[in-house]
């Protein structure tokens, strides 16, 4: 123990000091997040909507999602088929459950995707600067410049139809699926590497991180334990935005003829099949329409709590 | 290596940083010699204070001699090993030996890590207690020796106060049994009472461990209070070293003299005795600093020679050096 | 209150002033019913460390605390006769700037980065003394010239970004006493300043108070500069008054276990060393809970069973001397 001259009691600093519980950052933000309702409320839609898309699976088969039931083709919302039939009499309800298994899973990988990329760029070029920092920069600048649809059709083309098929959650995929992924991956992560770069930039001039190199840490360890989980706040909004920007991209692909293909449902690719009935047939786009209004809002709001959560400044003492 | 030889020797150490400008291709325009030329040695179990004000390069001296900025030129050793040509393994062996204390308790600590982290991660890198279990014993021998509760190891530094955060940077700066650390500015964000505490915590721990420190401050009373000897920095240069008592009664720069009156003492009739030399202007920017002797104007006694040749650096009496041509 | 026999006129006199802070943590117990009075002329230090109130009380009486989270719950600020709590918000602005100035910490901060510094002070001049463009650039430029400011005429169009800390604080300074205010309440003024440029500051102030006659009410935590300014000391802790006195006695003989420990921490830049710094174990009480008996209490050596009970007011211990003690410091037993 201590032997100092003037011993300093050890308890009194417990009691003055640390009378609240342990509360990690994360139980803090938990609690800021909570009192933020729209994100709040986000947070149940989405998983509502996770259910409704995976939960569902087990009530209706994909057999039956696919299943062209053709003398009822082009039929409006009935109690057999709450949400219609399509163009050659497949359930509408049923595929939209199962577009959407795709559609999120989308979503999700490819904002994976974006992330390591992103994050990877974004930390070296914010961390050593310089040259290094000035050649990436310059390349992300060459790639936000390119049109993302431009992009999305030229890889699309290219790549379209030379992945096979893969089997996965008991379903089989159309190779095009890993395509679009890997499309929207490689092509929206420069967004979240300009971010992660400006934090990174003004985070290193941080003490604690000259603490650590005086204490002998490597560059990699001050990268990715020490600078990186003190960018999670803006990092974890750009993902949450990430995600309704990939479902809306796979709409877009979709919309072009371009995306997964048919008979995989995916919501996208369901607005695709709905161009030509858009005033005869509105059961066709309303609702897979709705479902990516849904998913696209609710996690904006998920996002902008998360945001408000996560700013360190807001730190209660 | 001899028990006689100093721990650390600094020869003509210089940090120069570039002023940049342009937004594509970055051209230089300037040059911040904010450390311009600075020699001393600091013995064993000696407590050597670098005093300055703001500008003055105290604090980029201390990262300097630390390596934490690439020195421009010069020689730095510390327990015969040179500093600044040091790399890998090398570069490793000398910072378990020489560590640092930060001025900020809210930013020198990740706010992400709990304090075993914080303090443990010497441990670590260093490979000195490879098993986790150790290390978290280890931890908590640390933290005690700094007069906090091992109970809390677990918390994260937004917990405490700014004196318990500054604790647990002394606990990190000792986990490697470092023989040499560089204070810079450890108590100046802490209220009064607090830095009492701080103070004595260093001293003891300097009596217990024989460690050696260079203590960086701005605040002359508490450097008279810890240090065996002072150097008082101005614009990139050190005009004066002495030991302690010498300095404070004897003070041979003008710098140093008008540096001293200015200093308020808590005594209000000695206070109202006194005689202050109120120098005038600003502390001047060590952009473009002064030619000849940087103090030349704001000098009391400054002459024609002042502006033209810098002063040589001298022992006008034993142990007691300075840089003025009047001195 | 200050049994002192009044040879000057009272500027301002507060009563009982106690200010909370609703946050959702809880209530902020700030300043915890304080009084005291300035003399025309004199100058007021209230000393104390982070966390005591010496700046929220001061806000308080300004009416420059935000309602809500802030609440002043009880209290009076007779200035020249006249509560301050109950003006209007017109009627306080008026007051501020022209009869009673305040000059904060960071002049970074209290000047607007984006106007130049002539165009402030001529703002102040013409809105509190109606006066002309013309005559308050007049004015303006005398303002930075009296406080040291050479070439003053050029300045007026410079940016504050452009000026260092000590010239800024100047400005600062100079604002402030552009109206010749009776009352100037200095926050911290010189803490992040130099050493020498804090002395330029300080022999400034002093000049200007002795020429204009001004009241100043100086916050800070430096126990050194007080002994060089101050005519008296309030020390505070915790939201209390602990102790009053005139700067010689206080210094001399402090009578409050706080102030003793406080002024036992302190090296000395002209004494050789004596003896190790005495430190005050412990931490100040969270402001979170709300007072009861003696502040200072738990952290103090002389501690008696009475202290945990009653929170002490401030007794007489001295000509012009309070202290809120119940035990005789000296005698080593209880008043």
């Amino acid at each position: 123990m201590t032997e100092t001259a003037d011993p300093i009691p050890v308890a009194s600093f417990n009691q003055d000091e640390l009378e609240t519980p342990p509360l990690t950052l994360g139980q803090l933000t938990w609690r800021r997040f909570r009192r933020h309702k729209m994100a709040m409320f986000g947070a149940v839609v989405l998983i509502l909507l996770f259910l409704y898309s995976f939960g569902g699976a087990l009530v209706l088969s994909e057999k039956y999602a696919n299943f062209a039931d053709t003398p009822l083709r082009l039929s409006s919302p009935s109690l057999e088929h709450p949400f219609g039939t399509d163009t050659i009499g497949r359930d509408v309800l049923a595929r939209t459950i199962y577009g959407g298994q795709i559609s999120l899973i989308i979503g999700l990988t490819a904002v994976l995707i974006e992330n390591i990329i992103g994050i990877s760029i974004g930390a070296l070029a914010g961390y050593y600067g310089g040259k290094v920092d000035a050649l990436l920069m310059r390349f992300t600048e060459a790639m936000l410049n390119i049109p993302e649809i431009f992009l999305l059709i030229v890889m699309a083309k290219y790549f379209g139809g030379k992945i096979p098929e893969i089997n996965m959650l008991g379903r089989e995929f159309s190779g095009s699926v890993v395509v679009i992924v890997v499309i929207i991956g490689l092509t929206s992560w420069m967004y979240l590497a300009r971010i992660v770069r400006a934090e990174f930039l003004s985070l290193k001039e941080n003490e604690f991180v000259l603490a650590a190199r005086a204490t002998g840490t490597s560059n990699f360890e001050i990268i990715f334990r020490h600078i990186l989980p003190n960018s999670i706040a803006p990092i974890m909004v750009a993902a949450t935005l990430g995600v309704a920007n990939a479902i809306l991209a796979e709409a877009y692909i979709s919309f072009l003829g371009l995306g997964v293909q048919p008979p995989t449902a995916t919501w996208g690719n369901m607005l695709d099949g709905a161009n030509n009935y858009l005033e005869s047939a509105p059961w066709l786009w309303f609702f897979p329409g709705l479902l990516i209004l849904l998913t696209v809002l609710s996690i904006n709001f998920l996002g902008d709590g998360l945001r408000d959560a996560l700013d360190p400044r807001s730190r209660a003492a | 290596m001899s028990e006689t030889q100093p721990l650390v020797v600094v020869e003509n150490l210089t940090k120069h940083f570039p002023v940049t400008s342009g937004l594509i291709l970055q051209r230089k325009v300037g040059t911040v010699k904010a450390v311009d030329g600075i020699s001393f040695h600091i013995d064993r179990g000696e407590t050597l204070g670098l005093v300055g004000e703001s500008g003055c390069g105290k604090t980029t001296a201390g990262r300097t001699l630390l390596a934490l900025y690439p020195a421009t030129s010069g020689r730095v050793t510390i327990d015969g090993k040179d500093v600044c040509k040091a790399k890998g393994k090398e570069l490793l062996g000398i910072r378990r030996n020489a560590q640092m204390i930060f001025q900020d308790p809210y930013a020198s600590l990740n706010p992400r890590w709990t304090v075993n982290a914080i303090v443990s991660e010497s441990l670590r890198v260093h490979h000195l207690i490879n098993n986790e279990k150790e290390r978290a014993e280890r931890v908590k021998e640390l933290i005690n020796l700094v007069g906090l509760s091992s109970r809390l190891v677990n918390r994260f530094p937004h917990e405490f106060s700014g004196g318990q955060r500054q604790r647990i940077g002394i606990a990190r700066a000792l986990a490697s049994e470092p023989a040499f650390i560089v204070c810079d500015e450890p108590i100046s964000a802490l209220d009064v009472s607090i830095q009492a505490q701080v103070v004595n915590l260093l001293e003891d721990l300097q009596d217990k461990f024989a460690l050696t420190y260079l203590f960086i401050a701005h605040d002359l009373s508490m450097v008279r209070h810890i240090c065996d000897r002072v150097a008082v920095m101005y614009l990139g240069i050190i005009v004066e070293l002495a030991e302690k008592n010498e300095l404070y009664e004897n003070p041979l720069h003008p710098y140093t003299q008008a540096l001293l009156s200015a200093v308020p003492i808590p005594d209000p009739r000695k206070d109202r005795q006194r005689r202050r030399t109120i120098l005038p202007g600003d502390v001047p920017s060590p952009v473009n600093p002064p030619s000849g002797c940087r103090f030349h104007p704001r000098c009391p006694l400054a002459q024609d020679l002042c502006k033209q040749e810098p002063p040589i650096w001298r022992e006008a009496a034993p142990g007691h050096w300075v840089a003025c041509h009047f001195a | 209150m200050s049994d002192l026999p009044i040879i000057k006129n009272t500027l301002l006199e507060v009563s009982d002033l106690r200010t909370r802070f609703h946050i959702p943590e809880g209530t902020v117990y700030a300043v915890n019913g304080i009084s005291f009075s300035v003399a025309e002329g004199e100058t007021l230090a209230v000393v104390g460390e982070s966390g005591c109130g010496k700046s929220v009380s001061m806000l308080s009486l300004m009416r420059l605390i935000p309602i809500p989270p802030g609440e002043i719950t009880s209290g009076t600020a007779l200035y020249r006769g006249e509560d301050l709590f109950k003006k209007s918000e017109a009627g306080m602005e008026d007051l501020r700037g022209k009869e009673i100035a305040m000059v904060f910490q960071d002049p970074m901060t209290s000047l607007n980065p984006v106007l130049t510094i002539g165009k402030q002070i001529t703002e102040s001049l013409r809105c509190h003394l109606g006066l002309e463009q013309d005559a308050a650039e007049r004015r303006a430029v005398e303002a930075l010239e009296r406080v040291g400011i050479s070439d003053a005429a050029r300045h007026l169009h410079d940016y504050p970004h452009q000026f260092s800390g000590g010239m800024r604080q100047r400005v600062m300074i100079a604002m402030a006493l552009a109206c010749e205010p009776s009352l100037l309440i200095a926050d911290e003024p010189t803490t992040a300043l130099d050493v020498t440029i804090q002395a330029q500051i300080t022999e400034l102030v002093e000049h200007l108070r002795d020429q204009y006659h001004m009241a100043i009410i100086w916050i800070t935590h430096d126990l050194g500069v007080v002994a060089g300014l101050a005519d008296r000391v309030n020390v505070m802790y915790s939201g209390f008054i602990v102790e009053e006195a005139n700067v010689d006695s206080l210094y001399e003989d402090p009578q409050h276990p706080y102030t003793i420990s406080l002024l036992a921490a302190l090296p000395r830049v002209d004494q050789r060393r004596h003896h190790r710094l005495k430190s005050i174990p412990g931490a100040p009480p969270s402001l979170l809970v709300e007072p009861k008996g003696c502040p200072f209490a738990p952290r103090c050596e002389h501690v008696i069973e009475r202290c945990h009970v009653e929170n002490p007011s401030l007794m007489p211990v001295g000509v012009g001397h309070t202290a809120a003690c119940w035990v005789n410091v000296q005698k080593g037993i209880p008043r």
